[in-house]
This record gives C-alpha cells, sequence and structure tokens, in this order.
C-alpha cells in the first residue's frame, strides 16, 4: 500500500520539532526509526498531516555515563545499543533483549527511544525500561519534564508522550552487583514476543536481595510481576522458591487473546518464562 | 516404453550456477511491474470488506472528480465485456460452475472481491480515489463452515443453485476392477484406524505480487503478466471475452515465483483486460501484498476422514478416504481438480488391496482455493503418513517397519496401484536405508529412549515420511479422463543460427526454476555446442505460440523431453549437409560431441555450425535438401513421473512451552536422473521449508464474518532461515523409464514429503503423554493444550476401534 499524502518536516533541533509538532496539531506525529509508523502509514492505519521527521536532530543521540546511570539518547538505533560497550558493562539486559528486536534490518532503522515511546506492550524494550525503573526525559513546549517508567506507560500504544512532546532520552540505572535475563517466546525470529519476561536479580549470598521482574505483552502495557518480586525478595535463591515465585507471575496481569495466543496460554507462559528468566539472572 | 539410455555429457548432470540470477537476484532485468509504457494508466481496485453481501448502491462518480483520476467503472459497467472467468477442470458433468464476473455485478462473495475500479494517471491517485467510491452493501449470511454449509436449510454461497455442494467424485477400487471392496476389508480388519485431519488453509505467498500491464493499441491487444501460464491465459482470454485467440499476445517476463499461486486466469487480469480495452490505452495493474494475501487463491483447506483397515502384523487390507475440500466461493482454473490429484496418491508407495476416494468439493464465503505446490499431493500424503504412524503405535511396531510391510519392492516395478496407476520405476529400500543412516536413526531411538525414562521436560521425537507422487502433468489421453479442459504435452523449438549458435523456444514458462540453465546444458549436450552458445526463450506467444507452461513438476519431465527430441531432429537434419561438405554418404557418418565424422576415420569432421552456414550461405546443398535445420517437437508423456523418497525429521519438543524444534532433517530423494543437482538441491530446500510451513506455522484464518485476519506477515507466519534447521540431503537415482532423460519431477517433492515427517515427529515425542495428534500448524499453544488434554484426558486425537 501507498500511505496517504502528508507534509513532512524535518527539523534540526528540539526546540524546532516541538514547535513543528506543536503547529501541527494533533494530526501531526514524530517518526524516529519509522519501523513501526511506516507499516502503519502504509496500511493507511495511521493519516497524519504532518510527519516530522527527528533523523536530523543529532541532540538526540548518543550514549553516556552519567555516574550512577546511563543516560541514551531517544535515537539510538538499535545496532548502535547493540554495539555499545557501556550498554555490555552496565546494562546487559538492555543489549540482550535489543538482540532479539526483529531482525537485522529492523535493529539498523529503529531507534530505543522509539520504541519506548510506541509503547507496543509487545514489544521487548518497554517491560526491559520497566523492570529497570527506567527515568524518560520529555520535552514538550512548556520545557522538559522527567517520568519515571511507572508512569510512562499509559496504555495500548499510549506512552506519557504527549502529541507536541518528544522524547529526548531515556536514563537507566547500572546494575551493578546484579544479574540480569531476557527471556523472549516467539513464534519465528523476527516476530514479536507472544510474552516476554525481563528479570533482574541481585544476590546476597544464598538469598535473593533484590528482584524486579517485568512482563512483555501481557497486557496493555508492560507489566510489572509485583508478586513475583515480593515473594523472591529475601528469600532463599533456590529452584524451588523461584519456581514458586513463578506461579505468581500473571497475578494482576490482563493478557489479550488473538489470532497468534490465548490469554490462558498467555498467562501459563508467563510462569514458565519468569521461572526460567529469574534461574538465569540468579544463576540458578 | 523406451529403455533409458546412457545419455551422460559434459553437462547434463553437473553443478551449473544458474545464468539468470544475476538479473533476477538485482533485479536488472523486465518484471511486469517495471513496464511502462506512453500514455499508460494505473488501476487501483476497491475490493468488497464484506463475506457475503448484495451490492444495494454504487457510484463511482465523486472518484472520477478527483485529481489524477480518467476513469472509473463498476462491474455493471463492463458487464458485458469482462466475460466470465473460467474453470478448466469441470471434475463430473453434474459440477456446479457458477458465473465469475472478475468485477463483481450484484452480489459479493468473499471478502477482497473486486467491486470497481480506478483508473489514474498515476498509482497514488487512483488508490487515494477509491476512498470517494459510494457502495452500500445489504449483508448476508456467510456461509464458512464446510460441514455446516452442506447441511439441510443451509445459507447459500450462490443462492441460484440451491446447495453449496459443488460436486461429489468417486474413486472405488472395486468398482474401478482396481482391487477389492473395501467394506469388506472393513468388516474382516483386525485394525481399524479412525482418523479426523484438517489441512489448514494456506496462502502461497509467492515474492514478487501479481501484477498486470495491458497495451491495446496494438493489431494484438498485448498483455504482460506475472503468471506461470501465459500460453493458458491467452486462450482463457480469447474462450472468456470473445477476442480472436490471434488478437491477443501474452507476455510473461520475468516472474518472482508462483508456487502455484500464479497457475490461475484472474479477476485482475481480466479487469485490466477489460478496462484497457475500454479506454483505448494501455494500462497496469499491481497489487499490494495485502490485496495479494486476501484475494490471490489460497491452497489446501481440506477435511479428510480417514479408516484404514489392517491385520495385527502390520499389512494393510484397505484404505477409505471421506474428503471434504473447500473450494471458496468461486472456482479457479483448476479448484475443483486440485482434491482429485490427490485421489491417486493416498495409496502411496503401498501395496493396498481396497482402496476408496470420495470427494465433495463445497462452496463457502471465502477467497477460492486452487493449486498450491504440491495441489493435493501433500493433503493425501500427509493423511496416509500420518495414519501408518498411527496403525504402528497402535501395533507398538516401528513405523519404518510398518511401511516395509506394505510397500512396493523395487523388483515390483513396473507396479499398477490400487488407484489405477503404474509406477514405472522406484527404489524405496535404498532411499530408506540412505536416510536411516545419515539420520542416524537407532541412535536417535536411544536417546529418545532415554529422555522419556529422565522424564525430560524437553522431549525428543522422530518422524517418518516415505512418500511418492504423481508429477510431471501429465499424459493427456489421463487428463482426457478426468475432464481436464486441455492436454499435458510440451513443445520445444530449436533455431540453429548461422555462426553456430543455438535459439531454444520452450512451451514452458519459468519464474524462478532455472529452465534457462538446465535447457541450456541438456542442448549443450545433444548439440554438442558450448553451454554459453545456446539462448533459451521462452514466455512470449509472440515468439513462444505454443506450450502449456510451468507446474505440476512438468517442465524438465515433458518439456526437457520435447527438447530433446527438438535436438535429436536437427542432428538429423544436418546429417546430409554434413555428407555433403565431406563427400560421403551420409550413412557413413557418425555424430560424436557436436561433430559429424566418418565412421572409423575421425579426421574429417564437420561441426553442426559448419552445416548451419552451409544452410545460411545455401550455395552448395545437396538437391532436394530444405535449407533449414530448425526443429521443433512436442512430447505427450505415456506416464506420469514418479518421484519417491524418505524424509526423517527428529523434533524436539519443550512440554512446559509446548514449543517444536527441529534437530535434525535428513532428505533422501529420488528423482531419477538429474541435469543440474544444484538447481536440485534448491528445489528440495525450499521445498522442505514449506512443507515445515505448513507443519509448523502458517494458517490463514477466517473470523466468524468472514474476515481474513491473517492479511499480513505478522499474523501469517513464514519461517525464515533463522527457523529452520541445516538440512541434510541426498538422492538415489532410480531414472524414469519413460522417456531417454530418466528426469522425474523435483518442485513439489520437498513440499508433499516434509510435513507428515515433522507432524509425525512432533506427535512422537508427545505420544507417551497421551498425545495421538496435533492440528496443523502444530503452534506452541496446540502442543501445549494436547499434552494438557491428554493430562486431563480429555482427548484422545481420534477414534479408534
Amino acid at each position: 500500500m501507498i500511505p496517504a499524502a502528508f507534509e513532512y518536516s524535518r527539523p534540526t533541533g528540539i526546540d524546532d520539532a516541538v514547535r513543528a509538532l506543536s503547529e501541527g496539531g494533533e494530526d501531526a506525529k514524530a517518526m524516529a526509526g519509522g519501523q513501526s509508523l511506516i507499516p502503519m502509514l502504509r496500511l493507511r492505519l495511521a493519516v497524519p498531516s504532518v510527519v516530522v521527521d527527528l533523523a536530523g536532530i543529532t541532540d538526540l543521540g548518543g550514549i553516556r555515563d552519567d555516574g550512577d546511570a546511563l543516560v541514551i539518547g531517544a535515537m539510538t538505533t538499535h545496532d548502535e545499543v547493540l554495539n555499545d560497550e557501556l550498554i555490555k558493562t552496565h546494562v546487559p539486559l538492555i543489549a540482550q533483549a535489543t538482540a532479539t528486536v526483529a531482525d537485522r534490518q529492523v535493529r539498523h532503522r529503529g531507534t530505543f527511544g522509539g520504541s519506548l515511546a510506541h509503547a507496543d506492550p509487545a514489544g521487548d524494550l518497554p517491560s526491559v525500561a520497566a523492570a529497570l525503573d527506567a527515568s524518560f526525559e520529555i520535552a514538550g513546549p512548556a520545557g522538559r519534564r522527567t517520568v519515571p517508567a511507572s508512569e510512562f506507560f499509559v496504555d495500548y500504544l499510549t506512552s506519557a508522550v504527549q502529541p507536541d512532546e518528544i522524547l529526548v532520552s531515556i536514563r537507566v540505572p547500572k546494575l551493578g552487583g546484579w544479574g540480569s535475563h531476557y527471556e523472549k517466546f516467539s513464534r519465528v525470529a523476527q516476530a514479536w514476543a507472544m510474552v516476554g519476561v525481563a528479570a533482574a536479580v541481585r544476590r546476597d549470598n544464598g538469598t535473593i536481595a533484590d528482584a524486579r521482574v517485568a512482563l512483555t505483552n501481557m497486557g496493555a502495557t508492560p507489566v510489572r510481576a509485583r508478586a513475583v518480586e515480593e515473594a523472591l525478595i529475601g528469600g532463599p535463591a533456590s529452584a524451588d522458591a523461584v519456581a514458586a515465585a513463578a506461579e505468581r507471575a500473571a497475578e494482576g496481569a490482563e493478557p489479550s487473546s488473538d489470532v497468534s495466543a490465548s490469554a490462558d496460554y498467555r498467562s501459563h507462559l508467563a510462569t514458565v518464562l519468569t521461572r526460567r528468566a529469574v534461574s538465569a539472572a540468579g544463576r540458578l | 516404453m523406451t529403455v533409458t539410455e546412457d545419455r551422460s555429457g559434459a553437462e547434463v548432470g553437473r553443478d551449473r550456477r544458474r545464468k539468470e540470477d544475476s538479473r533476477l537476484i538485482t533485479g536488472r532485468t523486465m518484471w511486469t511491474e517495471n513496464i511502462s509504457l506512453p500514455g499508460m494508466l494505473h488501476l487501483a481496485i476497491l475490493r468488497s470488506p464484506m463475506a457475503h453481501a448484495r451490492i444495494t448502491h454504487i457510484d463511482v462518480g465523486p472518484a472520477r472528480e478527483l485529481p489524477g483520476v480518467v476513469e472509473a467503472i463498476a462491474g455493471r459497467d463492463i458487464a458485458d465485456i469482462q466475460g466470465s472467468l473460467p474453470c478448466a477442470w469441470p471434475v463430473t458433468e453434474e459440477m456446479i460452475l457458477p458465473d465469475y464476473p472478475p468485477l463483481a455485478v450484484d452480489e459479493v462473495r468473499h471478502a477482497g472481491e473486486p467491486v470497481a475500479v480506478v483508473a489514474a494517471r498515476d498509482r497514488v491517485s487512483a488508490i487515494d480515489a477509491l476512498e470517494a467510491i459510494e457502495v452500500d452493501y445489504e449483508p448476508l449470511p456467510a456461509v464458512l463452515d464446510m460441514e455446516a454449509a452442506l447441511a439441510d436449510g443451509a445459507d447459500l454461497v450462490h443462492s441460484g443453485h440451491g446447495t453449496n455442494k459443488c460436486f461429489s467424485w468417486i474413486l472405488d477400487s472395486a468398482e474401478a476392477g482396481t482391487g477389492d471392496d473395501v467394506g469388506r476389508a472393513e468388516a474382516d480388519a483386525e485394525v481399524v484406524i479412525k482418523r479426523r485431519y484438517l489441512q489448514q488453509r494456506l496462502i502461497p505467498a509467492f515474492m514478487e505480487p501479481r501484477s498486470v500491464v495491458v497495451d491495446p493499441t496494438g493489431e494484438q491487444i498485448t498483455m504482460w503478466s506475472a503468471t506461470q501460464i501465459p500460453h493458458i491465459l491467452r486462450l482463457m482470454l480469447a474462450m472468456a471475452t470473445g477476442v480472436a485467440e490471434h488478437k491477443i499476445r501474452v507476455i510473461a517476463p520475468d516472474v518472482g515465483g508462483g508456487f502455484g499461486g500464479k497457475l490461475q486466469v484472474t479477476p485482475e487480469e481480466f479487469i485490466a483486460f477489460a478496462a484497457a480495452r475500454r479506454f483505448g490505452r494501455p494500462v497496469k495493474y499491481v497489487e499490494s501484498r495485502s490485496e495479494s494475501m486476501l484475494s490471490a487463491h489460497h491452497g489446501r483447506d481440506q477435511i479428510q476422514d480417514i479408516t484404514l483397515c489392517a491385520k495385527r502384523d502390520g499389512t494393510v487390507t484397505g484404505l477409505s478416504v471421506k474428503l471434504l475440500a473447500n473450494m471458496g466461493a468461486y472456482l479457479g482454473i483448476v479448484t475443483p481438480g486440485v482434491p482429485l490429484l490427490g485421489a491417486f496418491m493416498y495409496n502411496a508407495i503401498y501395496k493396498f488391496p481396497a482402496y476408496r476416494f470420495d470427494c465433495t468439493g463445497v462452496f463457502t464465503n471465502t477467497t477460492k482455493t486452487d493449486a498450491y505446490r504440491g495441489a493435493g499431493r501433500p493433503e493425501a500424503t500427509f493423511a496416509i503418513e500420518r495414519t501408518m504412524d498411527e496403525l504402528a503405535a497402535e501395533l507398538g511396531m516401528d513405523p519404518l517397519e510398518v511401511r516395509r510391510r506394505n510397500w512396493i519392492g523395487h523388483d515390483e516395478f513396473p507396479f499398477t496401484t490400487v488407484a489405477g496407476l503404474t509406477y514405472d520405476s522406484g527404489n524405496y529400500e535404498a532411499a530408506t536405508d540412505k536416510a536411516m543412516e545419515l539420520f542416524g536413526y537407532d541412535a536417535l531411538r536411544r536417546e529418545q529412549d532415554e529422555r522419556r525414562q529422565s522424564n525430560d521436560p524437553v522431549q525428543l521425537g522422530i518422524g517418518v515420511s516415505t512418500y511418492t507422487e504423481m508429477c510431471g502433468l501429465a499424459p493427456s489421453r489421463v487428463l482426457g479422463q478426468l475432464r481436464y479442459g486441455a492436454g499435458g504435452w510440451e513443445t520445444a523449438s530449436v533455431r540453429m543460427l548461422p555462426t553456430g549458435k543455438v535459439e531454444v523456444v520452450t512451451g514452458t514458462s519459468p519464474h524462478g526454476q532455472g529452465h534457462e540453465t538446465a535447457w541450456s546444458q541438456i542442448v549443450a549436450d545433444e548439440l554438442g555446442v558450448p553451454f554459453d552458445d545456446v539462448e533459451v526463450l521462452h514466455g512470449d506467444t509472440r515468439t513462444s505460440h505454443k506450450g502449456l507452461d510451468t507446474y505440476g513438476s512438468r517442465s524438465l519431465a515433458v518439456g526437457g523431453i520435447a527438447l530433446v527430441n527438438a535436438c535429436q531432429k536437427v542432428v538429423d537434419k544436418a546429417k546430409p549437409i554434413a555428407a555433403h561438405l565431406l563427400e560421403c554418404d551420409p550413412a557413413d557418418l557418425e555424430f560424436v560431441n557436436g561433430q559429424y565424422q566418418v565412421k572409423g576415420s575421425p579426421g574429417a569432421a564437420k561441426t553442426l555450425g559448419d552445416c548451419a552456414l552451409a544452410v545460411f550461405t545455401s550455395h552448395d546443398l545437396p538437391d532436394g535438401v530444405e535449407p533449414n535445420l530448425d526443429a521443433d517437437a512436442t512430447f505427450d508423456p505415456g506416464n506420469f513421473s514418479y518421484p519417491h523418497g524418505t524424509h526423517l525429521c527428529a523434533t524436539e519438543v519443550d512440554t512446559e512451552t509446548g514449543r517444536v524444534s527441529i534437530r535434525s532433517y535428513v532428505a533422501v530423494d529420488d528423482v531419477g536422473r538429474v541435469v543440474n543437482p544444484m538447481i536440485v538441491e534448491g528445489q528440495v530446500h525450499g521445498g522442505i521449508a514449506q512443507g515445515i510451513g505448513q507443519a509448523l506455522f502458517e494458517e490463514a484464518v477466517y473470523d466468524a464474518d468472514g474476515n481474513l485476519l491473517t492479511g499480513t506477515f505478522v499474523d501469517y507466519l513464514l519461517p525464515g532461515s533463522p527457523d529452520l534447521p541445516d538440512f541434510v540431503t541426498a538422492r538415489t537415482e532410480t531414472p524414469a523409464t519413460d522417456h531417454p532423460l530418466g528426469a522425474k519431477g523435483v518442485g513439489e517433492a520437498g513440499t508433499i514429503a516434509s510435513t507428515p515427517a515433522v507432524v509425525n515427529a512432533v506427535v512422537d515425542a508427545l505420544r507417551p503423554l497421551g498425545v495421538s495428534d496435533v492440528r496443523m500448524p502444530c503452534t506452541p499453544e496446540r502442543v501445549w493444550q494436547a499434552i494438557r488434554d491428554a493430562r486431563n484426558g480429555a482427548h484422545e486425537g481420534g477414534e479408534r476401534s
């Protein structure tokens, strides 16, 4: 298919982009790597009057060390994330999950910030961001604001980024002393996750001192599996304890039933994959 | 029947990189979409959003007012010239053949059916204008389920015909005199296995979407189309529209895949043809991928009820097949014939004494089905190979042992089967032995035992498929008996150029198969010319006026023989000229390595090129010799070709998630003599991948209203290379006995063989858990559900008595 006609703007500064979005009103749409937006344009599921292409804004790129956290520019491509030494060293969970995103071509075009702002619950990175307690810097007409992960993912395909705002960067705490793992379940290699689990575990000898678990595609937004975390924290670092905690993975989740899986099956997968992800993260 | 000669030459049997690949892979070639003609209009088609509805109002007027739009038409505007789309295979006299207008006139019967067309100066304007067309639909009940469609009082797809039953067709060995009575076999059986298998609906998913360009401005109306069948298309256009055949030229330029999906005469081709005639200007239509998935014909979609009767020693005594075949809403070019191609294959490689096949074709409000790689034979092979495994399980025998008990021994060929076909050759023992060795069958069985004992959450399954198939379509006389609308011959012409170069015209129509390479190899050996001195011309009715095109693994097994015969004629025609040049008696000459030489004195010789030059000048030819070395040959095969082989698959099934991973896959195929092993290898790899697609990934799904839910590749899953194992392939070589090349078809073998091998492996892994079937595609959820049902004792997968 061919998209409906739209105006195209390619600003070079963050303020220019915000202005272009504001002037475009409700029908303006920001485009990062285009890997979600362009298919929607082609299928005419999205018919914006203005597309504001963020690719020319150099301030949105790059990954920097900021003490106890990394700051990842929203327009950093998946491929750049995968090849970044800071990410590999301090938050390998991001690299591991990013490696499962779609295929090589998509990873060269698609961006870290774009896939988070798109807020597809079947995307791999939203649950990772949720598990990592990332925070999001957003620029809008009123200036900059920072939103925690717990408030960033609002609903299905809806993030806290408003139509006249753009996501600038994502701040991710370093995971020193933590183990982590992303367990993805999809039918074919390049597909979205049927269910995915991002887990980070900090062990203190024989016990689990801290744990964070977030689920991909188990509801309209990424879901923190709080019941699992509570069951794990302070408990023994044993296979049995992890298995018991993982049984609670789907508590509070509201998975959908669709052509690729039923809600029941998704809930079952969440328990199996949580057990595997936590075990791998805790090196059990 | 002729005895196969030894035709070993320098080229045939040799790996040759395909000469067509650089242009196909780089795209620097003529695809239909690349064509641009002066004054050409671009077409866009408005399609029905409803599965079944009456069109109560349609107004294309608003679309005409939009910028760039030249014309917009609805079905009734061209009702007098658009014709009705043809079905070339009315399988019975009583078969219901509904009217099939390319653009719907009063009623739509499947989602995606064309209802209006816009012609504009550019493609974007045409697509944009579709939204301005006003259509009112009065919904009618959508008929989707085949069994419900056949019930009394069912809603009707074609109300004028009073029933959704398209045809019923029976082959009974007792009635045909080819075997015993199945009813008696069942009454006397020690074991009866009854199973129901569902062949899900598949989407052919060729790489290049369908495209068509029509130029009505010359003396001939020229149609370029991304089709497998330019010759049949021309004939059908003439017969269905009334335009004289000699006033139509059809060209299939380079075509990007088909898998049977372009073995069709499409509404879009007819719409473009009618639009070009009406506008008097060239038109182009290129479908989007979404349109392709929705409206290009689908494949499979059958319900198979199988009854297998046997003795307790594993000897099968009878097989009964009751088949429901989903036609979709209309009949395409060979829609009703597809399940019949399976009728002769359920007995497969076995010596079953009694057989009955009872098929009912059913109309539903879905996209029509038609040929898809294997067409009827994969369905049949799946059902029998799954059922043979079920028999083995019932008897506690090894699945290969059960097959051995029943298959035709290599010393029993030619063998006339219970379905009435005569298999010319085969060696099932050799292929199976080789496959078992490459697979490490015994070691894998041991590992399977260990993992069963240890309750490993990941179980190992071993799947077997010992297949044969009938291809090389087809002996014309047999096609006539099956009421097919055409013959099955193929034709070739050889043109000798004055410089000794050769042009070959073939009636086959390659769309990725590599005919240009393989045909050149054949000609190089037959005429003794270099491979690079041969040019293969195809796919244009102006250069290749005659042919029956490419499908059914027929091109080499039929068209290749026509080519060999045409080459032989050239060699014979040149002989008196060579003798004249050498001043000797033709009877003293022999043709060796491209040269005519006097027997016993190889020093004096003339090449075919020498003769070609002599014919060109014609200054000094023997009296009465026509100055022409060119030759045509048409070959009508005396029999089908019967490739066979043994495929073995090992799966690892994660019983916690239901995920199936293929651990190893061995394919030993016997496709007779091989012209180019590299091309055969490619066909086998692609075929296996597509068969695995059916086993594990692909399914076209409609919702309760008849909307296609799997309309993009996000939901219709094709396996990619990361999802497939490395294939171990090998061949045995039992030549076909019917013709001088000894080659059998290979295009569909991998697809036919692999699906049951994979599903048998999935079920084998889970059988100790109580699972005896998993519906295709064996998705993780279905596998998980089957395990859960078995644990709950809710589901035995099928009945047995």
